[in-house]
């Protein structure tokens, strides 16, 4: 009985749809903790709620919009964030938060996403990062790492990942920054923070995912969270251009750009309907 | 600054005049991506939606500009895009979406001739079974065809009733001459146009079932930011909006989905009779085609054949009923189209085999001469 009550004092339950819970993640996969992170921070950063919309893609990550009691829309396969901008444009009082995952955002979506940023469209956009399509039962992904083994990539990924800080900065996103699942405060704060800025801001969180990689290239999900322990360094402030991310070395965390410039809204008011600003 | 409804008479392009039937119905969100013959309204739109203080937003491409109306549409704007058709193509994946989610909006396809890039300036209604079928499962779609652009207007404000009425992407398939051609255009009184709004929830918020049909089979729309707390998926859902992966739930949820549409097929369908009361033979056409078939009909008169037209408005869902009625007291069908044979097809299914159903129709690039219709009717009846 003690247990059944702590769980229904869960200090998320105002914001999580219980009755969908358990949800459909793997042991051990980082997509939960980033999730809560997530959650926790929409609730603690004192944005109105019912004003507050989740916009999720397809995926492992994807599934994010399906637990949260927040008005949530799980759309099509990559276009979370045309989805969402469109959201944002017809009613700007919406907080709107994209949460998907690398596959999604990355590769299929990519276009989308550089153009979001270029525009900043102001939405918060949250990418659980696990290298790798999780659903589809592991492929490699745009972001997985040169010669990691994958069911599409058997003899070792050929293709090198990108960086996905340094993209969403050269594309003009007007709010960077780079945590691991294990850098739970860090990262709960920094999506906090992106949630009251203006503007196009991207959070990359770093996730294992032991099921579809973990597996093939013989790292238990412990092994995963060591890395992000002991190989991580958090550099606030480094240029994105320096922001490296090798697994056999080091991981550059940290926020690396917090700039407010004009976003597509007031750059349309100004231009296109002064007369509504 | 301009209004909303420009009442009074115009010279203006069928690209146009679909714009201003869009701002008339109440369209305050484009989302687009330029490609000819359908970028005037797209440029049209970018112009006029800030005068009534809506949103133009020219995006990455057609997979972004569908899924942005669709976005629009469920934080509660009326929404539109227009395309042709490689566009159309691109947009195939969120039409599901939006069917799915049941998301009101409307698509303007300004068909050219086909496959792939094909004939980016010339006409052609070679994306009538795309528009039905195009995008992946099974499902109902509402699909208008305009024969002029006096009609693009109206019909574009039906578009917009018909998506609110039904929660449903609407198509609007007119082509290239169309969109091209200038003509007189009367623009009503702003009060003299009829428009429709989504049904709305009412009640509890914490009772409120996202996907629970009303009386018209319906369910009552909630927009984003109301805080009804709302799931919308394009998985497989129930009435809650919840995914459901088994059969049971794919059965209930089409069953939704199909009946909305069939169960009003009065409100939806429109057609157009022309000499039909004692006609014999009987040509089923619409869009620019409707206009040469409409021509063909009084020349073959005057050379005693009995012909008449039956011009579809509503070409999706298709006018089965008046087909299968026609069949029982004509000696046979002529379906004109700039096409090999699409909604053809649909005729000939009609007819079911009772009298014979014969194509008029080319591939695209011009519009079919009403002589060869009558030359069609001299030969084959």
């Amino acid at each position: 009985m003690e247990n059944v009550k702590n769980r229904s004092d869960h200090p998320l339950n105002s914001i999580l749809r219980t009755d969908r819970i358990p949800h459909i993640w793997c042991p051990g996969c980082g997509i939960g903790t980033a999730f809560s992170a997530c959650m926790m921070a929409i609730q603690t950063s004192g944005i109105d709620l019912d004003k507050t919309v989740m916009v999720s893609g397809i995926g492992c990550s994807g599934r994010g919009a399906g637990y949260t009691r927040l008005d949530s829309y799980h759309t099509t396969h990559g276009r979370a964030i045309p989805f969402a901008s469109g959201m944002k444009l017809a009613n700007p009082e919406l907080n709107v938060v994209v949460f998907s995952g690398d596959g999604d955002l990355f590769a299929i979506g990519g276009n989308h996403f550089i153009h979001a940023a270029r525009r900043n469209m102001d939405i918060t956009v949250v990418c659980v990062n696990n290298l790798i399509y999780g659903m589809t039962g592991g492929q490699a992904a745009a972001t997985t790492p040169c010669q990691a083994k994958t069911t599409t990539t058997p003899r070792g990924n050929p293709d090198p990942p990108f960086s996905l800080p340094l993209l969403a900065f050269a594309a003009g996103a007007s709010y960077v920054a780079r945590w691991t699942i294990l850098h739970t405060r860090d990262l709960t704060k920094s999506i906090e923070e992106a949630l009251n800025r203006r503007g196009f801001s991207f959070i990359e969180v770093l996730a294992p995912c032991p099921t579809g990689y973990g597996r093939r290239n013989k790292q238990k999900p412990l092994d995963t969270l060591k890395i992000y322990q002991e190989r991580t360094v958090i550099k606030n402030g480094a240029h994105p251009m320096d922001a490296v991310m090798e697994f056999g070395s080091s991981i550059t965390l940290g926020k690396f750009i917090d700039e407010e410039r004009p976003t597509f809204s007031e750059n349309y008011d100004r231009t296109c309907r002064p007369q509504s600003a | 600054m301009k209004p909303a409804v420009l009442t009074g008479e115009h010279f203006m392009t069928g690209d146009v005049a679909c714009a201003e039937g869009a701002l008339a119905a109440g369209c305050l969100f484009f989302g687009g991506y330029p490609i000819t013959p359908a970028t005037e309204i797209a440029e049209h739109m970018a112009a006029r939606l800030p005068d009534v203080c809506g949103t133009f937003v020219q995006m990455e491409d057609e997979i972004a500009a569908m899924a942005s109306i669709l976005g629009a549409s469920c934080a509660g704007l009326k929404s539109m895009t227009a395309t042709s058709g490689p566009g159309f193509s691109l947009m195939m994946e969120n039409l599901g979406l939006g069917i799915c989610t049941e998301t009101p909006c409307v698509v303007v396809n300004v068909q050219r001739a086909g496959p792939s890039t094909g004939l980016p300036t010339l006409g052609a209604q070679g994306d009538m079974m795309q528009a039905r079928w195009g995008s992946h499962g099974h499902y109902e779609i509402i699909a208008l065809a305009p024969a002029s652009p006096q009609e693009l207007f109206y019909l574009t404000i039906t578009a917009f009733n018909l998506s609110e009425t039904y929660r449903t992407p609407v198509l609007i398939m007119t082509d290239e001459v169309t969109g091209h051609l200038s003509e007189r255009v009367v623009i009503p009184e702003a009060r003299a146009i009829k428009l429709r709004q989504r049904p709305r929830p009412k009640g509890r918020k914490d009772r409120f079932k996202a996907f629970q049909p009303g009386p018209n089979g319906v369910a009552p729309m909630a927009i984003a930011g109301e805080g009804y707390g709302i799931h919308v998926t394009g998985l497989t859902h129930d009435e809650r909006g919840y995914p459901g992966m088994n059969a049971e739930t794919q059965l209930e949820m089409m069953t939704r989905l199909t009946r909305k549409i069939q169960n009003n097929l009065d409100d939806i369908i429109r057609t157009e009779s022309y000499r039909l009361e004692d006609a014999e033979i009987v040509l089923v056409s619409y869009g620019i085609s409707g206009r040469s078939s409409l021509a063909a009909v009084d020349e073959a008169r005057e050379q005693g054949i009995q012909v008449g037209l039956l011009r579809l408005i509503t070409v999706w869902p298709f006018p089965e009923r008046q087909i299968q009625e026609l069949a029982e007291r004509v000696r046979g069908f002529v379906t004109v189209e700039i096409n090999l044979g699409q909604v053809h097809l649909e005729v000939q299914r009609c007819a079911g085999g009772k009298v014979p159903a014969i194509l008029v129709g080319h591939p695209g690039g011009s519009v079919i001469p009403p002589e060869q219709i009558v030359q069609t009717l001299k030969a084959a009846f």
